[in-house]
């Protein structure tokens, strides 16, 4: 029988892949952008399992609004990747370093 | 409505909680079909990160996406799972597809380098996922937890006009909210993307409606035999 706890283990998985994929990766911006589409997918399963669960639709509605975001900010992203790779001819996060941060 | 909310939240608990029911369980086929779709949700997702090149990573990604719908199907979320094969699959990977494509980056430059911070990546992954675990093994849910939940009148069988229902009703504002944000990314990414180029004959509508005949046309009266 599968629970609800499945699920959220899934899903923190999930999330946990994404953040170490954000830490890992130096050289490409574009595989940073993916592991944030791969935490908000898990935030969505979690929305989802406790809409199941808890036999409220609410959880389901909120995961949508989570993917209107989500294609947001992929354009929003994608867009401001292609003007850095105009200016700077590279997509390294590495070269990301204009303001000394 | 509060007396059979309470009786259901103690059922979700008793399922929760119960290590041997989490533990030692029948594999019935519906739990092996989530299982299935959880590991290759999982294992793309880690290829992903670990994939050599963009494009690689991208197939990944589209993989990851059509499990996880898969799981969504298996919580009774219909529509949101096709939501997740048409706008994630069909739009959101086709255009990092796209992107990967037309910026056509030196594979030797992009190429996966672990960089220095990968132990404290691992540690930072480490410790969120044992905050998860902790959170996971002392949670408990709301008494007041049904209090807001969706009427009951607005479920119908079916997952999709239920989603309709309430979301056109009770998040009608939130709704509008959402495409605003949508117009906004839409226009945010046409005005970040836009270059204008030297060399590039563009139409000037306002230099068009500024136009005046007095100045641009010259009348010369020419003689006859006479040249300009």
């Amino acid at each position: 029988m599968i629970g609800l706890g499945h699920y959220l283990t899934v899903a923190s998985i999930l999330f946990v892949i994404g953040i170490f994929g954000i830490f890992l990766n130096r050289r490409n911006v574009i595989i940073v952008l993916m592991s944030i589409e791969i935490m908000l997918l898990s935030i969505n399963l979690n929305m989802v399992a406790f809409s199941y669960f808890l036999g409220d639709l609410k959880g389901q509605i909120f995961s949508m609004f989570i993917l209107t975001v989500a294609a947001a900010e992929a354009a929003i992203g994608l867009a401001i990747l292609v003007c850095y790779f105009r200016n700077k001819g590279s997509i390294s996060i590495e070269s990301v370093n204009t303001m000394k941060g | 409505m509060v007396i059979a909310g309470n009786s259901r939240l103690l059922e979700i608990l008793n399922l929760t909680l119960d290590l041997d029911n989490y533990l030692e369980f029948r594999m019935n086929p519906s739990d092996f079909v989530f299982f299935v779709f959880s590991f290759v949700t999982i294992s793309s997702a880690v290829c992903v990160i670990f994939a050599s090149s963009s494009v690689h990573s991208v197939l990944w990604l589209i993989l990851s996406f059509i499990s996880a719908a898969g799981l969504f199907i298996l919580l009774n979320a219909e529509f949101l799972a096709m939501l997740l094969v048409v706008v994630y699959v069909g739009a959101v990977a086709v255009l990092f597809l796209f992107v990967v494509m037309m910026l056509n980056a030196d594979p030797k430059k992009t190429k996966t380098k672990f960089s220095n911070f990968v132990p404290v990546g691992i540690l930072t992954a480490l410790v969120i996922f044992l905050e998860l675990g902790v959170v996971f093994g002392g949670w408990r849910f709301s008494e007041e937890l049904y209090i807001n939940s969706v009427p009951s009148n607005f479920i119908i069988d079916d997952n999709t006009s239920s989603l309709g229902n309430i979301l056109y009703t009770n998040y009608f504002l939130p709704f509008q909210i959402a495409g605003i944000i949508l117009l906004v990314a839409m226009i945010g990414a046409i005005i970040l993307t836009l270059s204008k180029r030297d060399g590039v004959k563009r139409q000037d509508v306002l230099d068009q409606i500024y136009r005046d005949p007095n100045k641009s046309v010259i009348l010369k009266d020419i003689k006859p035999g006479q040249g300009l």
